[in-house]
Protein backbone atom coordinates (compact mmCIF):
# COMPACT_ATOMS: atom_id res chain seq x y z
CA UNK A 1 0.00 0.00 0.00
CA UNK A 2 2.87 2.14 0.99
CA UNK A 3 4.76 1.70 -2.03
CA UNK A 4 2.14 2.38 -4.43
CA UNK A 5 1.25 5.53 -2.37
CA UNK A 6 4.91 6.34 -3.57
CA UNK A 7 4.72 5.59 -6.64
CA UNK A 8 1.53 7.84 -7.35
CA UNK A 9 3.12 10.83 -5.10
CA UNK A 10 6.45 10.56 -7.34
CA UNK A 11 4.43 10.72 -10.17
CA UNK A 12 1.98 13.51 -9.60
CA UNK A 13 3.71 16.72 -7.69
CA UNK A 14 0.95 19.61 -7.79
CA UNK A 15 2.66 22.39 -6.86
CA UNK A 16 1.11 25.72 -5.20
CA UNK A 17 2.88 28.87 -5.96
CA UNK A 18 3.55 30.95 -2.26
CA UNK A 19 4.61 34.48 -2.93
CA UNK A 20 6.43 36.08 -0.04
CA UNK A 21 6.67 39.77 -1.33
CA UNK A 22 8.71 38.70 -4.08
CA UNK A 23 9.75 41.85 -6.62
CA UNK A 24 7.97 39.68 -9.05
CA UNK A 25 11.38 38.51 -11.32
CA UNK A 26 10.91 35.20 -9.66
CA UNK A 27 7.25 35.15 -10.05
CA UNK A 28 7.83 35.60 -14.03
CA UNK A 29 9.85 32.84 -13.75
CA UNK A 30 7.94 30.64 -12.17
CA UNK A 31 4.71 31.21 -14.48
CA UNK A 32 7.57 31.10 -17.73
CA UNK A 33 8.21 27.52 -16.19
CA UNK A 34 4.35 26.17 -16.11
CA UNK A 35 4.13 27.35 -19.83
CA UNK A 36 3.65 24.92 -22.72
CA UNK A 37 7.73 25.31 -23.77
CA UNK A 38 8.84 23.51 -20.61
CA UNK A 39 5.24 21.20 -20.12
CA UNK A 40 6.16 20.13 -16.69
CA UNK A 41 2.72 18.31 -17.48
CA UNK A 42 4.76 15.49 -18.84
CA UNK A 43 6.14 14.64 -15.07
CA UNK A 44 2.57 15.19 -13.90
CA UNK A 45 3.33 18.69 -12.51
CA UNK A 46 0.41 20.95 -12.28
CA UNK A 47 -0.50 24.62 -10.50
CA UNK A 48 -2.62 24.18 -8.34
CA UNK A 49 -5.41 26.71 -7.14
CA UNK A 50 -5.25 26.02 -3.52
CA UNK A 51 -2.87 25.72 -0.85
CA UNK A 52 -5.22 22.38 0.32
CA UNK A 53 -4.37 20.36 -3.32
CA UNK A 54 -0.73 21.33 -3.46
CA UNK A 55 2.25 18.78 -2.58
CA UNK A 56 4.96 20.92 -3.45
CA UNK A 57 4.96 24.84 -2.03
CA UNK A 58 7.45 26.89 -4.18
CA UNK A 59 8.39 29.90 -2.02
CA UNK A 60 9.54 33.22 -3.63
CA UNK A 61 10.61 36.27 -2.13
CA UNK A 62 11.66 37.70 1.11
CA UNK A 63 9.21 36.99 4.35
CA UNK A 64 8.54 40.76 5.70
CA UNK A 65 6.73 41.56 8.94
CA UNK A 66 3.60 42.43 7.32
CA UNK A 67 3.47 38.47 5.23
CA UNK A 68 4.74 36.65 7.98
CA UNK A 69 1.47 35.17 9.76
CA UNK A 70 -0.08 34.58 6.88
CA UNK A 71 3.06 32.92 5.47
CA UNK A 72 3.21 30.66 8.68
CA UNK A 73 -0.86 29.94 7.99
CA UNK A 74 -0.34 28.63 4.28
CA UNK A 75 2.44 26.49 5.27
CA UNK A 76 0.13 24.55 8.17
CA UNK A 77 -2.77 24.66 5.72
CA UNK A 78 -0.94 22.29 3.30
CA UNK A 79 -1.50 18.69 3.61
CA UNK A 80 1.33 16.08 4.51
CA UNK A 81 3.51 14.89 2.85
CA UNK A 82 4.99 18.55 1.50
CA UNK A 83 7.79 19.93 0.46
CA UNK A 84 8.90 23.13 -0.06
CA UNK A 85 11.41 24.35 -3.27
CA UNK A 86 12.87 27.81 -2.34
CA UNK A 87 12.89 29.73 -5.52
CA UNK A 88 15.35 32.96 -6.10
CA UNK A 89 18.58 34.04 -4.13
CA UNK A 90 15.53 36.02 -1.86
CA UNK A 91 14.11 32.92 -0.61
CA UNK A 92 17.52 31.15 0.21
CA UNK A 93 19.08 33.97 1.94
CA UNK A 94 17.49 37.34 2.15
CA UNK A 95 19.82 38.74 -0.10
CA UNK A 96 19.70 42.89 -0.40
CA UNK A 97 17.00 42.94 1.77
CA UNK A 98 18.55 41.15 4.64
CA UNK A 99 19.56 44.46 6.76
CA UNK A 100 16.01 46.04 5.73
CA UNK A 101 13.78 46.94 8.30
CA UNK A 102 11.31 44.46 7.53
CA UNK A 103 13.23 41.94 7.18
CA UNK A 104 12.01 38.88 9.40
CA UNK A 105 14.14 35.83 8.92
CA UNK A 106 15.05 33.85 5.88
CA UNK A 107 12.55 30.82 4.93
CA UNK A 108 14.25 27.85 6.17
CA UNK A 109 14.43 29.54 9.88
CA UNK A 110 10.45 29.83 9.59
CA UNK A 111 9.44 26.47 7.89
CA UNK A 112 11.74 23.95 6.78
CA UNK A 113 12.90 23.73 3.27
CA UNK A 114 13.88 21.35 1.16
CA UNK A 115 15.64 21.97 -2.03
CA UNK A 116 17.20 25.65 -2.66
CA UNK A 117 16.96 27.09 -6.39
CA UNK A 118 19.42 30.51 -6.30
CA UNK A 119 19.68 32.80 -8.77
CA UNK A 120 18.24 36.17 -9.11
CA UNK A 121 15.93 34.66 -11.18
CA UNK A 122 16.55 31.37 -11.99
CA UNK A 123 16.26 29.59 -15.21
CA UNK A 124 12.56 28.13 -15.14
CA UNK A 125 15.13 24.75 -16.03
CA UNK A 126 16.93 25.53 -12.86
CA UNK A 127 13.16 25.31 -11.35
CA UNK A 128 11.90 22.42 -12.84
CA UNK A 129 15.63 20.73 -11.67
CA UNK A 130 14.75 21.89 -8.39
CA UNK A 131 11.27 20.54 -8.10
CA UNK A 132 12.39 17.11 -9.23
CA UNK A 133 15.63 17.20 -7.12
CA UNK A 134 13.14 17.53 -3.79
CA UNK A 135 11.31 15.11 -5.11
CA UNK A 136 13.70 12.21 -3.98
CA UNK A 137 13.11 13.06 -0.41
CA UNK A 138 9.78 10.89 -1.24
CA UNK A 139 11.53 8.05 -2.25
CA UNK A 140 12.46 7.89 1.65
CA UNK A 141 8.94 8.30 2.81
CA UNK B 1 -25.33 -19.42 -8.72
CA UNK B 2 -26.06 -15.83 -7.05
CA UNK B 3 -28.71 -14.43 -5.58
CA UNK B 4 -30.50 -11.12 -6.69
CA UNK B 5 -29.14 -8.70 -4.48
CA UNK B 6 -25.33 -10.25 -4.80
CA UNK B 7 -25.82 -9.76 -8.72
CA UNK B 8 -27.14 -6.41 -8.57
CA UNK B 9 -24.05 -5.68 -6.06
CA UNK B 10 -21.90 -6.81 -8.64
CA UNK B 11 -23.41 -4.84 -11.45
CA UNK B 12 -22.90 -1.83 -9.21
CA UNK B 13 -19.73 -2.26 -7.41
CA UNK B 14 -17.54 -3.77 -10.42
CA UNK B 15 -19.29 -3.56 -14.18
CA UNK B 16 -20.88 -1.59 -15.64
CA UNK B 17 -21.12 0.21 -12.31
CA UNK B 18 -18.13 1.67 -9.75
CA UNK B 19 -14.92 -0.14 -11.33
CA UNK B 20 -15.93 -0.03 -14.66
CA UNK B 21 -17.00 3.48 -14.99
CA UNK B 22 -14.04 4.61 -13.08
CA UNK B 23 -11.59 3.17 -15.34
CA UNK B 24 -13.24 4.16 -18.57
CA UNK B 25 -13.57 7.60 -16.80
CA UNK B 26 -9.81 8.50 -16.07
CA UNK B 27 -8.57 6.85 -19.04
CA UNK B 28 -10.74 9.63 -20.50
CA UNK B 29 -9.65 12.38 -18.97
CA UNK B 30 -6.32 11.05 -19.66
CA UNK B 31 -7.18 11.42 -23.32
CA UNK B 32 -8.80 14.97 -22.77
CA UNK B 33 -5.10 16.35 -21.20
CA UNK B 34 -2.93 14.31 -23.42
CA UNK B 35 -4.99 16.13 -26.82
CA UNK B 36 -5.22 19.56 -25.07
CA UNK B 37 -1.42 19.19 -24.82
CA UNK B 38 -0.89 18.43 -28.28
CA UNK B 39 -3.56 21.03 -29.40
CA UNK B 40 -0.74 23.29 -27.45
CA UNK B 41 2.27 21.50 -29.25
CA UNK B 42 3.83 19.94 -26.18
CA UNK B 43 4.41 16.07 -25.14
CA UNK B 44 1.57 15.68 -22.43
CA UNK B 45 1.05 13.39 -19.38
CA UNK B 46 2.01 9.59 -19.58
CA UNK B 47 -1.34 7.05 -19.70
CA UNK B 48 -1.19 6.24 -15.65
CA UNK B 49 -0.98 10.18 -15.09
CA UNK B 50 -5.17 9.92 -13.55
CA UNK B 51 -4.51 7.18 -11.63
CA UNK B 52 -1.40 8.76 -9.94
CA UNK B 53 -3.73 11.82 -9.46
CA UNK B 54 -6.09 9.84 -7.51
CA UNK B 55 -3.80 7.35 -5.87
CA UNK B 56 -2.42 10.29 -4.34
CA UNK B 57 -4.74 12.14 -3.29
CA UNK B 58 -6.41 9.30 -1.51
CA UNK B 59 -3.08 8.42 0.76
CA UNK B 60 -2.66 12.75 1.87
CA UNK B 61 -3.33 14.05 4.86
CA UNK B 62 -7.36 15.24 5.46
CA UNK B 63 -7.68 18.45 6.81
CA UNK B 64 -10.99 19.41 7.56
CA UNK B 65 -11.40 23.43 8.73
CA UNK B 66 -12.15 25.20 11.66
CA UNK B 67 -15.60 26.01 11.78
CA UNK B 68 -17.05 24.19 8.76
CA UNK B 69 -19.93 21.37 9.35
CA UNK B 70 -18.04 18.49 8.98
CA UNK B 71 -20.22 15.40 8.67
CA UNK B 72 -21.72 17.13 5.56
CA UNK B 73 -18.12 18.33 4.19
CA UNK B 74 -17.03 14.70 4.11
CA UNK B 75 -20.09 13.03 3.00
CA UNK B 76 -20.73 15.12 -0.14
CA UNK B 77 -18.05 13.64 -2.32
CA UNK B 78 -19.67 10.61 -1.85
CA UNK B 79 -22.83 11.32 -2.41
CA UNK B 80 -21.29 12.65 -5.87
CA UNK B 81 -19.68 9.61 -6.63
CA UNK B 82 -22.97 7.14 -5.70
CA UNK B 83 -25.10 9.41 -8.11
CA UNK B 84 -22.26 9.04 -10.61
CA UNK B 85 -22.32 5.19 -10.30
CA UNK B 86 -26.00 4.92 -9.90
CA UNK B 87 -26.37 6.47 -13.33
CA UNK B 88 -23.96 4.69 -15.21
CA UNK B 89 -24.74 1.11 -14.04
CA UNK B 90 -28.91 2.29 -14.76
CA UNK B 91 -27.79 3.81 -18.86
CA UNK B 92 -26.17 0.13 -19.21
CA UNK B 93 -28.78 -1.77 -17.89
CA UNK B 94 -31.54 0.01 -19.62
CA UNK B 95 -29.57 0.04 -22.71
CA UNK B 96 -28.12 -4.04 -22.85
CA UNK B 97 -31.57 -5.50 -21.78
CA UNK B 98 -34.59 -3.11 -22.22
CA UNK B 99 -36.87 -4.97 -20.32
CA UNK B 100 -35.46 -4.18 -16.80
CA UNK B 101 -36.69 -0.68 -17.25
CA UNK B 102 -39.77 1.20 -15.32
CA UNK B 103 -42.00 3.96 -16.60
CA UNK B 104 -40.28 7.09 -16.17
CA UNK B 105 -36.45 5.97 -15.78
CA UNK B 106 -35.58 9.12 -18.04
CA UNK B 107 -36.76 11.38 -15.61
CA UNK B 108 -34.80 9.61 -12.52
CA UNK B 109 -31.82 9.41 -14.84
CA UNK B 110 -32.25 13.11 -15.20
CA UNK B 111 -32.32 14.01 -11.72
CA UNK B 112 -29.48 12.21 -11.17
CA UNK B 113 -27.24 13.64 -13.19
CA UNK B 114 -28.05 16.74 -11.22
CA UNK B 115 -27.16 15.13 -7.91
CA UNK B 116 -23.10 15.81 -8.42
CA UNK B 117 -23.55 19.44 -8.96
CA UNK B 118 -25.82 19.75 -6.12
CA UNK B 119 -23.09 17.98 -3.73
CA UNK B 120 -20.43 20.00 -4.89
CA UNK B 121 -22.89 23.05 -3.90
CA UNK B 122 -23.50 21.26 -0.28
CA UNK B 123 -19.78 20.39 0.13
CA UNK B 124 -18.41 24.37 -0.82
CA UNK B 125 -20.70 25.69 1.41
CA UNK B 126 -20.03 23.54 4.24
CA UNK B 127 -16.39 24.46 4.07
CA UNK B 128 -17.19 28.01 5.65
CA UNK B 129 -14.38 29.90 3.21
CA UNK B 130 -16.35 32.54 1.37
CA UNK B 131 -14.56 31.80 -1.97
CA UNK B 132 -15.92 28.38 -1.74
CA UNK B 133 -19.74 30.14 -0.97
CA UNK B 134 -19.06 32.20 -4.37
CA UNK B 135 -17.95 29.15 -6.37
CA UNK B 136 -21.30 27.43 -4.60
CA UNK B 137 -23.69 30.52 -5.52
CA UNK B 138 -22.50 30.36 -9.63
CA UNK B 139 -22.87 26.69 -9.53
CA UNK B 140 -26.26 26.80 -8.56
CA UNK B 141 -26.73 30.00 -11.01
CA UNK B 142 -25.06 27.58 -13.39
CA UNK B 143 -27.62 24.90 -13.18
CA UNK B 144 -31.38 27.33 -13.25
CA UNK B 145 -29.16 28.45 -16.74
CA UNK B 146 -28.53 24.99 -18.11
CA UNK B 147 -31.62 22.44 -16.90
CA UNK B 148 -34.32 24.54 -18.51
CA UNK B 149 -32.61 23.67 -22.02
CA UNK B 150 -31.80 20.44 -21.22
CA UNK B 151 -34.78 19.48 -20.14
CA UNK B 152 -36.24 20.99 -23.52
CA UNK B 153 -33.78 19.31 -25.63
CA UNK B 154 -34.92 15.77 -23.66
CA UNK B 155 -38.53 16.62 -24.40
CA UNK B 156 -37.80 16.75 -27.89
CA UNK B 157 -36.63 13.06 -28.11
CA UNK B 158 -39.30 11.99 -25.62
CA UNK B 159 -41.96 13.53 -28.01
CA UNK B 160 -40.56 11.65 -31.25
CA UNK B 161 -40.12 8.44 -29.79
CA UNK B 162 -43.65 9.06 -27.97
CA UNK B 163 -42.12 7.31 -24.27
CA UNK B 164 -40.42 7.87 -21.15
CA UNK B 165 -38.80 4.44 -21.20
CA UNK B 166 -34.92 4.47 -21.47
CA UNK B 167 -34.97 0.95 -23.65
CA UNK B 168 -37.98 2.41 -25.72
CA UNK B 169 -36.15 5.02 -27.08
CA UNK B 170 -33.31 2.60 -27.63
CA UNK B 171 -35.79 0.29 -29.29
CA UNK B 172 -37.10 3.08 -31.38
CA UNK B 173 -34.17 4.32 -33.15
CA UNK B 174 -33.77 0.79 -33.78
CA UNK B 175 -36.31 0.74 -35.79
CA UNK B 176 -36.60 4.16 -37.32
CA UNK B 177 -32.98 4.73 -37.32
CA UNK B 178 -30.92 7.67 -34.93
CA UNK B 179 -32.84 10.39 -33.47
CA UNK B 180 -29.90 12.55 -34.06
CA UNK B 181 -31.01 11.77 -38.58
CA UNK B 182 -34.00 14.30 -37.99
CA UNK B 183 -34.08 17.88 -37.88
CA UNK B 184 -35.84 18.46 -34.55
CA UNK B 185 -33.14 15.37 -32.75
CA UNK B 186 -29.88 16.94 -34.66
CA UNK B 187 -30.91 20.94 -32.63
CA UNK B 188 -31.65 19.11 -29.58
CA UNK B 189 -28.02 17.18 -29.79
CA UNK B 190 -26.49 19.89 -30.15
CA UNK B 191 -28.09 21.97 -27.63
CA UNK B 192 -27.42 18.49 -25.22
CA UNK B 193 -23.59 18.83 -25.93
CA UNK B 194 -23.53 22.64 -25.20
CA UNK B 195 -25.21 21.32 -21.68
CA UNK B 196 -23.12 18.41 -21.30
CA UNK B 197 -20.29 21.14 -21.31
CA UNK B 198 -21.81 22.70 -18.31
CA UNK B 199 -22.31 20.02 -16.37
CA UNK B 200 -18.71 19.07 -16.44
CA UNK B 201 -17.84 22.07 -15.42
CA UNK B 202 -15.43 22.36 -18.53
CA UNK B 203 -14.40 25.73 -20.18
CA UNK B 204 -16.32 27.81 -21.41
CA UNK B 205 -18.38 26.95 -18.44
CA UNK B 206 -15.69 26.31 -15.81
CA UNK B 207 -17.26 29.11 -13.91
CA UNK B 208 -17.49 27.99 -10.24
CA UNK B 209 -14.05 26.59 -10.19
CA UNK B 210 -12.34 29.00 -12.30
CA UNK B 211 -8.84 29.07 -11.16
CA UNK B 212 -7.84 33.04 -11.60
CA UNK B 213 -10.81 34.11 -9.86
CA UNK B 214 -11.78 32.03 -6.91
CA UNK B 215 -8.81 29.70 -6.85
CA UNK B 216 -10.94 26.45 -7.13
CA UNK B 217 -14.32 27.31 -5.78
CA UNK B 218 -16.44 24.82 -3.86
CA UNK B 219 -13.01 22.41 -4.25
CA UNK B 220 -11.27 25.05 -2.26
CA UNK B 221 -11.17 23.73 0.96
CA UNK B 222 -10.91 19.87 0.17
CA UNK B 223 -7.85 18.08 0.42
CA UNK B 224 -7.10 14.44 0.35
CA UNK B 225 -9.66 11.68 -0.62
CA UNK B 226 -12.34 14.20 -0.42
CA UNK B 227 -11.01 15.55 -3.12
CA UNK B 228 -10.33 12.74 -5.08
CA UNK B 229 -13.21 11.13 -4.76
CA UNK B 230 -15.06 14.54 -6.16
CA UNK B 231 -12.28 14.67 -8.95
CA UNK B 232 -13.10 10.71 -9.69
CA UNK B 233 -16.70 11.48 -9.90
CA UNK B 234 -16.25 14.12 -12.52
CA UNK B 235 -13.80 11.75 -14.24
CA UNK B 236 -17.08 9.68 -14.24
CA UNK B 237 -19.41 11.85 -15.60
CA UNK B 238 -16.96 12.39 -18.45
CA UNK B 239 -17.96 8.97 -19.41
CA UNK B 240 -21.11 9.07 -18.04
CA UNK B 241 -22.64 12.09 -19.68
CA UNK B 242 -21.58 10.91 -23.55
CA UNK B 243 -22.82 7.54 -22.71
CA UNK B 244 -26.32 9.40 -22.09
CA UNK B 245 -26.38 11.30 -24.66
CA UNK B 246 -25.54 8.37 -27.33
CA UNK B 247 -28.45 6.58 -25.18
CA UNK B 248 -30.67 9.18 -26.38
CA UNK B 249 -30.18 10.47 -29.65
CA UNK B 250 -27.26 8.19 -31.29
CA UNK B 251 -28.89 4.34 -31.43
CA UNK B 252 -28.30 3.84 -28.03
CA UNK B 253 -25.54 0.49 -27.09
CA UNK B 254 -25.58 -2.37 -28.65
CA UNK B 255 -22.71 -4.92 -28.04
CA UNK B 256 -24.86 -8.33 -29.50
CA UNK B 257 -21.91 -8.01 -32.31
CA UNK B 258 -19.01 -6.65 -32.56
CA UNK B 259 -19.35 -3.66 -35.13
CA UNK B 260 -21.44 -2.71 -32.49
CA UNK B 261 -18.96 -2.29 -30.15
CA UNK B 262 -16.90 -0.38 -32.51
CA UNK B 263 -19.71 2.06 -33.07
CA UNK B 264 -20.15 2.83 -29.65
CA UNK B 265 -16.41 3.62 -29.10
CA UNK B 266 -16.61 5.81 -32.33
CA UNK B 267 -19.45 7.62 -31.56
CA UNK B 268 -18.27 7.60 -27.92
CA UNK B 269 -14.56 9.03 -29.22
CA UNK B 270 -16.20 11.80 -31.40
CA UNK B 271 -18.30 13.26 -28.45
CA UNK B 272 -15.15 13.59 -26.72
CA UNK B 273 -13.51 15.10 -29.37
CA UNK B 274 -16.10 17.81 -29.73
CA UNK B 275 -16.04 18.46 -25.94
CA UNK B 276 -12.52 18.71 -25.50
CA UNK B 277 -11.98 21.09 -28.74
CA UNK B 278 -14.64 23.29 -27.42
CA UNK B 279 -12.96 23.40 -24.38
CA UNK B 280 -9.63 24.29 -25.72
CA UNK B 281 -10.76 26.83 -28.17
CA UNK B 282 -13.09 29.10 -25.98
CA UNK B 283 -12.24 31.14 -22.69
CA UNK B 284 -14.48 31.60 -19.48
CA UNK B 285 -17.71 32.98 -19.83
CA UNK B 286 -18.72 35.16 -17.27
CA UNK B 287 -21.65 33.66 -15.09
CA UNK B 288 -24.18 36.48 -16.43
CA UNK B 289 -22.90 35.76 -19.81
CA UNK B 290 -23.37 32.28 -19.13
CA UNK B 291 -26.77 32.21 -17.90
CA UNK B 292 -27.79 34.74 -20.78
CA UNK B 293 -25.88 32.32 -23.24
CA UNK B 294 -28.50 29.29 -22.27
CA UNK B 295 -31.84 31.69 -21.58
CA UNK B 296 -31.26 32.89 -24.80
CA UNK B 297 -30.00 31.27 -28.13
CA UNK B 298 -29.48 27.91 -26.50
CA UNK B 299 -33.34 27.81 -25.30
CA UNK B 300 -34.31 29.53 -28.89
CA UNK B 301 -33.25 26.38 -30.40
CA UNK B 302 -34.51 24.45 -27.75
CA UNK B 303 -37.66 25.53 -28.61
CA UNK B 304 -37.71 25.28 -32.48
CA UNK B 305 -36.21 21.72 -31.75
CA UNK B 306 -39.67 20.99 -29.84
CA UNK B 307 -41.92 22.95 -32.73
CA UNK B 308 -39.75 21.17 -35.44
CA UNK B 309 -40.74 17.69 -33.68
CA UNK B 310 -44.21 18.93 -33.41
CA UNK B 311 -44.57 19.52 -36.91
CA UNK B 312 -43.37 15.91 -37.52
CA UNK B 313 -39.32 16.58 -38.94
Amino acid sequence: MKRIFKWAIGKSPWVFHLGASACNNCDIEILDTLTPKHDIERFGLILAGSPRHADILIVSGIVNRQSLPRFQRVYEQTPNPKLVVAVGVCACSGDMFRDSYNFVKPVDEIIPVDVYVPGCPPKPEAIIAGILKAMEKWKQL
Amino acid sequence: MFNETTKNLIYFLIAPGLAFTALIGLLSTWFDRKLSARLQWRKGPPWFQPFADIIKLMGKEVIVPEGGAKEVFLSAPLVALTAVTLVSTMLWMFNLNPQVGFVGDLIVVLYLLTVPSLALIVGGSASRNPLSALGASREMKLILAYELPFLLATFTVIMKAGTLVMGNIVGYQAGHGMIMNSASGFIALLVTILVVQAKLGYPPFDIAEAEQEIMAGPLLEYSGAPLGIFRLSKAMLLFVLPVFVITLYLGGINLSSWTGGLWLLLKYLILLLVVILIKNTNPRLRIDQAVRFFWGPVMGAAIVGIILALIGW
